[in-house]
Parts: structure tokens; C-alpha cells; sequence
């Protein structure tokens, strides 16, 4: 009788997850189904939509690598997220450092304010920075998705930060500054290098929330050659009202796959950050 | 919190001598930080505030300062209130039925079994993966003439027969009607927000004594009874963080309503976000559009001091 309870119990289970996994992956399998099916396939209502009718192809990935943008927009939004990465550590690193190790105790309250900023969203913002761009030329330019982005990624990886930087314990320091270090060589020397993989932790999530934004990047940039994937793919790969969805669904698995594999491995860092240390 | 304050005081005989330092640096490290955030956050939001009682548009963006005017104007539009309505709906509805999912989910993931790496990044791809390209996936799917669910429909003999139960047309027309519209939209962000709070509900369960499960076991309490007497009670205030960050995300989300309807059929799934961008931003009236934005702001508040007070009660727990 247990036996049978027991199988039972293990059957619901991988009954659920197989339907919870289907759901979160069903638009992504759909985009591999319309990457390799023929046009006339595709556009069959009568064909089976879930088989492939005709012999698959690579004509979509063609059109998509060489006759769209797709590989600019890879590479725009390659070098937006390396900027991003590069001003998110140098202001969060030290001001996390601060936050964490000298303030006090308003180190706390403030570090809880930098937080809540994260929380100003960029439906409020867009309009008055889409001002300041345009005023200083910066319309249609990648560098003013570089001086944006900033305001999401600083604000929550200095959060993520003083929770890793509260974790190395201080007598280390304070045995470097025995030894003849100043205080700011002791953080550089010994707590930075202790605390690599906090800062992976930024330096992945500043790239993938710079990849996955959309609101600023479809608000300042319109010259095709200019975009970002995430703005690129939906907006240039339809031409008028046609969509060309082979080549559309190509690009958005493309693009999707890799940083979706990333961010996977550090999830758990991201939540635990982001619901504020309330979940230990 | 208050450690840090004796720490401090612990060190001083150590280095007496560069506590001053010590002082300056910590002042130095973080200015960069904050000026950008008050150059780049917090002015750009005193200039919204400004903008939404000014005449500002793209053509002509002086300040000149009209006052309630804009809002006066937004008010009365029925477009505005059917957008500030749909905002409300989709968040609370497309919570309310996370939580309850995320929370089988998450009881099932507690679980080991084979194979759960490939489930867990699975179920997580429609949060790790960009949200604009997630979407466009459904806009395939919800395609009104090569939708796979019409044609799974139109052979169960549902669809496109006379006297068929949902209708003798061929297609569903799944965003071209206002109802089907809106309950994709809700679909969608429920699909996108799911993994959110599964992972924070996770950590919620995880963070359950063990001890305490195996007694409720050896008293005999079944799964259900164990659910609702112990473990929901436990994690309620998880659950209510992770409920409000969804309702944050769905509230200020532009990308999901954007790719999939730009607001229609008709402004029926039009939200404050998408209409801010519309006005705002492509009818060229910054000052609207800004007065439009700033109705986000109360909820968006509200939430966040809701949310600061549920994690220092987690913190007690």
C-alpha cells in the first residue's frame, strides 16, 4: 500500500514540474520550431504547426546573420553592457565598501535608501532624461544608453555588494593593516580579492539587466544601426506589417538562449539581494 | 544594524590614528555613487513633477509652469482611466495567480528528483531570458491566423465548424478582441513573473526549521492541513514580499503590453506605462506624458514601504 502511495506521490510530482516546465519553456521551443521550418510550411494553416512538414532549413539564420542587422545589434548591445559593468563596479564597488564597513549606522539607512531608488521605475524617468539626451546631443547614440543604464544597476549591485563585503570578517583586514597595510590597501589586496565572486555576481548582473531592458533603449534609439537585440529584434525584423517570423524567432532564441544560461547560475545571489536580505 | 555601531567602537584602540581617515575615505568612496543617483535619478524626478505642471512639448520643451491643468486634462480622458484601470487589473489579477502557482511550484521543487537542473532552468527562462524577446515568442504564438492553440482547437472540433463551441470562424483572434486581449496580456506577465516568485518563495520553505515539518509528520498532519496550519503561516510575509515585487514589475512593465498589442485592441489593454510612452513620447507631449507617469508613483510608494516593513519581520523569523 506505501508502495503504491510512494509511486503515486513521485508521479504527481513529475506531472507538475513536466507542467510547469512545458509553460516556461513553450515559447522558446517555439522559436526553434520557426527557425528551421520552411516559409511554406510555416505558413500553412493546415499543416501540423508542432511537426515539420517539409525538410527543415537554414534559409531564416542566413537572412538573419546576413541580411539584418542582427550581429550589430549583438555587437551594440555587447559593447552598452561592457560600458555599464565598468561604471557599475567602479561607483558600487567603493560606495558599497563604504556602506558596508566604515558608515556606521547610517551606513545601514543609507544603503537602504540607495535600494529604494532601484524602486523609481523607468516609466517616471524616461521622459525628463529623454530631455537631457537630446540636450546634450546624445540622441540616437549608444553612450546615452552607457550614462542611463547606470540608474538600475548601480542602486542594486551596491545593495548586493554591502551584503558580500559584510561577510568577509573584519579581523582579516585588520590583520593586513597589522602588517603594514593603509585601509584602502586592505580593502584592494585583501577583501577585493576575497570577494570575486560577489563581484561576478555585478559584473553578470549588470550585463544581463543591460540586456534585458527595453523602455529607455526603444525611447532613445531609432536609426536601425544604433539598436540594442532587445530593442532591435522586435522593431527591425518586421518590415511594415509583414513579420518575417522565421528570421524573428531566430533572433529572439539567439539572443535569449546564452543569457538566459548565465543568469541561471546566479539566481540565487539575484534573490537573495533582491528581496533585502530578508531571506537568508 | 546595530553591530555595526559597536564594531566601530572596538576598533578605535586599534588604529587610533586613521579613524579620521578611515572617515574621509568611507565619505569620499561613496559620493560618486550618490551624486549620479541624485544627478541622474533623483533630478530627472523632481523635472517629471515639474514637467507634468508645465505646457512642455517635444517642440517647445520650456518650462512654463500652467499648473493643474495637465492633470485636470488627463482625468477626464476616458483612454487615461480605462489605462489607469487595466494597470490595477492585470497587476492584481496576474499576482494573485502567481502566488498560488508559484507556491505549487515551489513545493514541488523542494523535492529532489532526477533531472531537476534541466527543469529548474526550464521554469526560469521566462525570467532569465529578456523580457522583449520572451514576448515576441507569444506574439507567434498568439499569431490570429497560425496560432498552434487555433489549430489545436479547429481539430478537437472546437473552432471553425458551424455550431462549433467556440464559434464557426477559423481563428480565436486571440489579441484582436478586447476580452482574449486582456486575458493575454495577464497571461503573459503570470508566465514572465512565475520564476520571480518561485525562487523567493523557495527560499521562503527553505528557511522552515526541519524539526518543525517532522513533528507536524509525526502528529499525522497530511500535506494540505501541513500547508495551511504551518508552513504558509510561517512564510506569509515571503509570500507577501513576493507578491509585491510582482506587483511592481507588472505595474511599471511597458515591454509585455508593448510587443503584443501597443495598447489595443482599441486602448483596451492600454496601461499607464504604454500610454505614457505614447503621449509622452511619440505624441511629442512631455508635460501629459509626465502627469501620466506620476500616477505610478502613490502605489509605487506604498509597496515599498509595505516591503520594507515585511522583510524586518522575515528578519525576526
Amino acid at each position: 500500500m506505501g508502495g503504491i502511495r510512494k509511486i503515486a506521490a513521485r508521479g504527481g510530482l513529475y506531472t507538475v514540474v513536466t507542467i510547469f516546465a512545458f509553460f516556461g519553456a513553450f515559447p522558446f521551443y517555439w522559436m526553434v520550431i520557426a527557425t528551421f521550418k520552411t516559409d511554406h510550411d510555416l505558413f500553412s494553416p493546415l499543416n501540423n504547426p508542432f511537426l515539420f512538414n517539409e525538410p527543415a532549413t537554414l534559409d531564416h539564420l542566413k537572412l538573419l546573420l546576413f541580411e539584418t542587422h542582427f550581429l550589430t545589434y549583438l555587437w551594440n548591445t555587447f559593447l552598452v553592457g561592457a560600458a555599464v559593468v565598468v561604471i557599475t563596479l567602479a561607483m558600487a564597488v567603493p560606495a558599497a565598501y563604504s556602506l558596508a564597513r566604515w558608515a556606521g549606522s547610517w551606513g545601514e539607512a543609507l544603503g537602504i535608501g540607495i535600494f529604494l531608488t532601484y524602486l523609481v521605475p523607468p516609466t517616471i524617468l524616461f521622459i525628463p532624461l529623454s530631455r537631457f539626451a537630446s540636450q546634450m546631443g546624445l540622441q540616437e547614440s549608444l553612450w546615452s544608453l552607457i550614462l542611463i543604464y547606470p540608474t538600475f544597476t548601480i542602486p542594486f549591485c551596491t545593495w548586493l555588494l554591502m551584503g558580500f563585503f559584510k561577510t568577509v570578517p573584519k579581523d582579516i583586514e585588520e590583520q593586513a593593516m597589522v602588517d603594514g597595510l593603509s585601509r584602502l590597501g586592505a580593502m584592494v589586496r585583501v577583501v577585493l580579492p576575497l570577494s570575486i565572486s560577489g563581484l561576478l555576481t555585478i559584473v553578470v548582473f549588470a550585463f544581463t539587466l543591460t540586456m534585458h531592458e527595453f523602455i529607455y533603449a526603444l525611447t532613445f534609439i531609432s536609426v536601425s544601426v544604433k539598436k540594442t537585440v532587445s530593442i532591435g529584434v522586435p522593431t527591425e525584423l518586421v518590415r511594415g506589417d509583414v513579420f518575417q517570423w522565421g528570421p524573428l524567432m531566430a533572433g529572439a532564441l539567439i539572443a535569449s538562449i546564452p543569457v538566459a544560461v548565465v543568469y541561471t547560475f546566479f539566481l540565487d545571489r539575484f534573490i537573495a539581494g533582491f528581496t533585502m536580505g530578508a531571506i537568508k | 544594524m546595530g553591530g555595526a555601531g559597536m564594531a566601530t567602537a572596538e576598533e578605535r584602540p586599534v588604529q587610533a590614528g586613521i579613524r579620521d581617515r578611515a572617515e574621509l575615505l568611507a565619505k569620499l568612496m561613496i559620493v560618486p555613487a550618490i551624486a549620479y543617483i541624485v544627478a541622474m535619478i533623483g533630478f530627472p524626478f523632481l523635472m517629471a513633477i515639474f514637467y507634468s505642471v508645465s505646457d512642455a512639448t517635444t517642440g517647445d520643451p520650456t518650462l512654463r509652469i500652467i499648473g493643474f491643468q495637465n492633470y485636470a486634462a488627463i482625468l477626464s480622458d476616458p483612454v487615461f482611466r480605462l489605462a489607469l484601470k487595466n494597470t490595477f487589473f492585470f497587476a492584481f489579477v496576474s499576482q494573485a495567480l502567481v502566488i498560488v502557482f508559484s507556491r505549487i511550484l515551489a513545493a514541488s521543487l523542494m523535492q529532489e528528483f532526477r533531472g531537476k537542473w534541466l527543469a529548474r532552468f526550464l521554469v526560469m527562462l521566462p525570467w532569465t531570458a529578456p523580457i522583449a524577446l520572451g514576448t515576441i515568442g507569444w506574439l507567434w504564438i498568439l499569431d490570429s491566423i497560425f496560432s498552434p492553440i487555433d489549430w489545436i482547437l479547429r481539430n478537437a472540433g472546437l473552432l471553425g465548424t458551424p455550431g462549433a463551441l467556440l464559434g464557426p470562424e477559423t481563428n480565436m483572434y486571440w489579441l484582436g478582441r478586447s476580452g482574449l486581449a486582456m486575458a493575454s496580456v495577464i497571461f503573459v506577465h503570470v508566465w514572465r513573473l512565475l520564476p520571480l516568485a518561485t525562487v523567493i518563495q523557495l527560499a521562503g520553505l527553505s528557511s522552515i526549521p526541519r524539526d518543525l515539518l517532522e513533528s507536524a509528520e509525526i502528529d499525522g498532519a497530511a500535506g494540505w492541513r501541513r500547508a495551511v496550519e504551518i508552513t504558509i503561516p510561517l512564510t506569509l510575509p515571503i509570500i507577501g514580499i513576493a507578491f509585491l515585487f510582482g506587483l511592481i514589475f507588472t505595474f511599471t512593465d511597458m515591454a509585455v503590453v508593448y510587443v503584443l498589442t501597443r495598447g489595443g485592441p482599441v486602448h483596451s489593454t492600454q496601461v499607464l506605462s504604454t500610454w505614457t510612452f505614447f503621449k509622452g513620447i511619440q505624441g511629442g507631449d512631455l508635460a501629459q506624458g509626465a502627469a501620466i507617469s506620476l500616477f505610478l508613483f502613490p502605489v509605487l510608494a506604498g509597496v515599498a514601504t509595505l516591503m520594507l516593513r515585511l522583510a524586518r519581520r522575515t528578519e525576526v523569523v
